[in-house]
């Protein structure tokens, strides 16, 4: 494995990740009830939103404590108080998740002292459930402030207490789709259940016939609360820090049994999770599955031709890098660049652990940007790009198709219904990477076959 | 719903006596408003400047989100294409980030070679403190180009500072350049941004009436071309909120006098020319002139009243960012037959809000700084079947099932210009009649067919 030395340049070009406060608003957006407030500027808030939007194309309001510059000198505290509020007052929300931003965390706003002054001075009833989360932008990337949050709605909000017959499942920042297909599979092996964050429903729902302050769906809070009585535990995600996984919190602090998982993706992966959930329930994997695990072998062996010995360039979000990277070793395409904006410190090593028969072909660059993503894939010049839609530039100046997954696709429809997980997503992408090698094969042949 | 109680001035219904709303306030903290920040301001309005670099000093962030996103083209270099930013880290932040900024503005300028350098200054800039004019100080000597500070601290004031910062900005390379050989007709077009191309529309107008374009400020801009705009006779302004202010300034410095200008619609179109030509006082140019608007509408007019059979009696809703195009707007829409029933915007001022008030029909609400639960109940109440805003106020009208046109940055397709309009009439008549609305349940405006009442058909239920 090459770990690529990280370069000493002042400058961020293109930069592959986005801000904490993203993350921590998007987790709030997959609980019942729930509107995000971050304390900062107003630009945060509504940049955010736009660059939601403009993913999952859904309405998403995210609340700003809207900084002036006297709260910059002498604190957000009466702004937060406002906002709160006037949060309140308009969206009656059950929950109100509130995220600093880099202005707020720098200046030293006491977040829990200004929530102490909020609650005893407000005493209206029909309070919300206030949960706080530090995300300065400075520290780490949208993918830390997403687990971060994860953590902190569980470190504020579970409680302890008899076991039930529930599984706790933190999935990381994956699709609406990918949402709905783990609570499926969940459903199928019998089990009650919580999946935090949970925006399969809030962020990718149906019409309305009549404007909904806050989008129906989400994690509910009692299910939430009842994360420290669950029997398992399953944190997906590899890269997810011991500090930052929320299952290993419930482990510590209620002896819930916990797991850390890859993201199911590929043959291996989504056997650990299946094999894992069925030694939690005592099931055998469902029938459904299996058969959905023959049909993707099945493609596997229909398509293997195509594949072998091709390359891919892998870039965005640590854990989805990793599932993809070890879905295309068990088909013969070699992931020769994963590239993360993340600073995980771990992608390298579960690369390493991995895919040993790999070692020496591939690339591993965290904390990067799309300018030394574009150094790499001209001196590789691999077959495919796979990851989100900022690559698009990439791919259009040095004509390798790029396969689109995770977030964001700013440029196609329906980038919150992209599955990437179980043997169905795997099927998925799997399809879509052979057709696209298939193609390119056919582009560029001078008869131009119209069969197989 | 109720309007929060900081908010109830700046929503209006004309007929309501006296005619009072607030407007230029900051937002309502906790109201989640439509605006951005200091830091957007400046950021629109100096993106397109094609030949600079543009480095957003702070964490990456605010680079990130502003990172290709508006549809500005350029005819030559793209570097305004590229997302530049110090990405700050906790390091800098204790310990200053003048140094990481000197070393990345050397670096990129060795990169790049562009004609000139903006540092945008962040909320995070702004606290701790970096002498960001020292430092671009000492590069424009080392490097000999200019490099301007942008003070768009995002706590700062509203989006419209941002478009003062932005301003000032700009007025810093104003002056700079050769001033001989400019046309005694000659304009600046200030705040067009070239979405789509559209400010190749309205030059090639120009070009045509026999006026010279000095600077296109900042649409396909370049720094030599904004650096002569001093030596330009006129100043044509569109999108008033940005722009008004460079205007200002520069007939406070230079003694230009300056016309307010919309490209959008037959009627502001045809004016932006006419006042051209008026102001001139040129016959030939005037003859000229009137050529021009009258081959240009009649090669469109046919096709557009076929639109406007379709659309005519069609309600529609208004949000914008600048009051100046939503009267374009009131006006366009006016021309395809449909009624405005709901126009806002995110930066009108007080003058603005009483020529809206002015143009619009009674019981229109007109609103200033609005957000998602007062814009999805006005856009129910009036029962409107078009809203056109930009990409935050899409979802809202989709999801309730109303048709949609984006008339922001993102824009596609040119929407200025005599054929503009006819794009314009095409995108509202597709939003508008498409099929797909038949499927959701929502109050309709005419009898069903048939007669018959089901649940696609029901009526209004505000």
């Amino acid at each position: 494995m090459n770990i690529r030395e990280l370069p000493t340049r002042e400058v961020t070009i293109n930069a592959c990740k986005l801000c904490n406060p993203l993350g921590a608003s998007l987790v709030f957006r997959g609980i019942e009830g729930a509107v995000p407030l971050l304390h900062g500027s107003q630009g945060c808030a509504t940049y955010i939103r736009r660059y939601l939007i403009s993913h999952f194309k859904e309405p998403i309001d995210i609340a700003s404590s809207n900084f002036s510059e006297s709260s910059t000198i002498f604190g957000g505290g009466p702004k937060l108080k406002q906002a709160l509020k006037n949060v309140i007052d308009q969206y009656q929300p059950t929950f109100i998740g509130i995220a600093t931003t880099c202005l707020s965390e720098t200046i030293g706003d006491d977040l829990q002292l200004i929530l102490d002054e909020f609650n005893r001075e407000y005493r209206a009833p029909g309070k919300p459930l206030l949960v706080t989360v530090s995300t300065p932008s400075y520290q780490g990337s949208h993918i830390d402030g997403f687990h971060d949050t994860v953590r902190a709605v569980i470190e504020q909000v579970a409680t302890g207490g008899p076991k039930k017959n529930m599984v706790s499942i933190f999935p990381g920042m994956v699709s609406a789709a990918d949402l709905r297909l783990l609570k499926e599979v969940l459903t199928d092996f019998g089990l009650d259940f919580l999946v935090l964050p949970d925006y399969s429903e809030t962020m990718d729902g149906g019409m309305w016939d009549t404007y909904q302050k806050i989008a129906p769906g989400g994690a509910s809070v009692d299910k939430i609360r009842a994360a420290g009585r669950s029997k398992a535990v399953i944190q997906l995600g590899r890269t997810v820090r011991k500090q930052q996984n929320a299952a290993e919190y419930l482990k510590e602090r209620f002896g819930v049994e916990s797991y850390q998982l890859g993201l199911p993706v590929g043959i291996r992966e989504t056997d650990r999770l299946m094999q894992t959930l069925a030694v939690i329930t005592g099931n055998d994997i469902p029938q459904k599955y299996q058969e959905e695990r023959g049909r993707l072998i099945d493609a596997y062996v229909d398509a293997h031709k195509y594949l072998f010995g091709k390359k891919a360039a892998i870039y965005g979000e640590p854990d989805l890098v990793l599932g993809i990277a070890i879905f295309l070793a068990e088909v013969g395409v070699v992931p020769v660049i994963c590239a993360t904006g993340a600073r995980t410190g771990k992608l390298g090593d579960e690369l390493r652990c991995l895919l040993p028969e790999l070692e020496g072909e591939i690339t591993v660059a965290e904390g990067i940007d799309f300018d030394d993503i574009r150094t790499l894939v001209e001196r590789v010049q691999p077959d495919l790009l796979i990851g989100n839609s900022k690559g698009y530039p990439l791919s259009r100046q040095s004509g390798i198709p790029l396969i689109r997954v995770g977030f964001p696709i700013h440029d196609r429809i329906g980038g919150q219904r992209i599955l990437h997980l179980g043997y169905r997503g795997t099927q998925h992408l799997f399809d879509q990477i052979v057709n696209e090698l298939i193609r390119a094969r056919q582009d560029r042949s001078p008869i131009g076959w119209s069969y197989m | 719903m109720k309007v929060l109680e900081g908010r109830k001035k700046q929503v209006f219904r004309k007929g309501e006596t006296p005619f009072e709303i607030d407007c230029e306030k900051q937002s309502l903290a906790g109201s989640v408003s439509q605006r951005a920040c200091v830091f957007c301001g400046s950021r629109v309005v100096l993106y397109p400047i094609a030949d600079a670099v543009h480095l957003v000093h702070g964490p990456a962030g605010c680079a990130a989100y502003t990172w290709d996103i508006r549809g500005a083209l350029s005819s030559g270099p793209e570097l305004h294409r590229l997302s530049f930013t110090t990405d700050l880290r906790e390091q800098e932040v204790i310990h200053g980030g003048e140094s990481k900024l000197y070393q990345g503005l050397i670096q990129l300028i060795d990169r790049y070679h562009p004609k000139a350098a903006f540092v945008y200054g962040t909320c995070i800039v702004g606290v701790i403190g970096d002498d960001v004019e020292a430092v671009c100080k000492k590069v424009s000597a080392l490097k000999g180009i200019p490099v301007i500070p942008v003070h768009s601290e995002g706590f700062k004031g509203t989006k419209k500072d941002g478009y003062k910062a932005a301003c000032t900005a700009l007025m810093r390379l104003i002056g700079r350049g050769r001033t001989d050989g400019i046309s005694k007709y000659s304009v600046n077009i200030l705040g067009d941004y070239n979405l789509a191309g559209e400010i190749w529309i309205i030059k090639d107008y120009y070009r045509r009436m026999g006026v010279e374009v000095v600077a296109g400020i900042t649409g396909d801009g370049r720094v030599e071309e904004i650096e002569r705009a001093h030596g330009a006779a006129l100043n044509l302004v569109q999108c008033s909120g940005s722009m008004n202010y460079l205007a200002q300034l520069m007939k406070e410095k230079y003694g230009i006098p300056s016309l307010q200008v919309s490209y959008f619609g037959f009627e502001d179109m045809a004016e932006a020319l006419y006042g051209v030509a008026r102001h001139f006082n040129d016959a030939e140019m005037m003859k000229r002139t009137q050529e021009l608007v009258r081959d240009e509408i009649q090669a469109i007019y046919p096709k557009l009243l076929e639109y406007r059979k379709a659309l005519a009696g069609k309600k529609a809703a208004i949000y914008v960012g600048g009051a100046f195009k939503a009267f374009s707007l009131v006006k366009a829409l006016r021309l395809l037959g449909m009624d405005v029933a709901v126009v806002g915007s995110q930066t009108g001022s007080k003058q603005d809000y009483q020529l809206l008030k002015e143009l619009c029909d009674e019981g229109t609400i007109i609103v200033d700084d609005s957000n998602p639960l007062e814009l999805s109940h006005f856009i129910r109440e009036k029962n409107v079947s078009l809203f056109i805003g930009g990409v935050k106020e899409r979802p809202i009208a989709y999801k309730l099932g109303i048709g949609f046109c984006d008339h922001n940055h993102e824009r596609k397709v040119a929407l200025a210009g005599f054929v503009g309009m006819l794009n314009f009439a095409e995108e509202v008549y597709q939003s508008v009649m498409s099929p797909v609305w038949q499927f959701i349940p929502r109050p309709k405006q005419s009898v069903p067919m048939g007669g018959v009442q089901d649940e696609y058909s029901r009526t209004a239920n505000p």
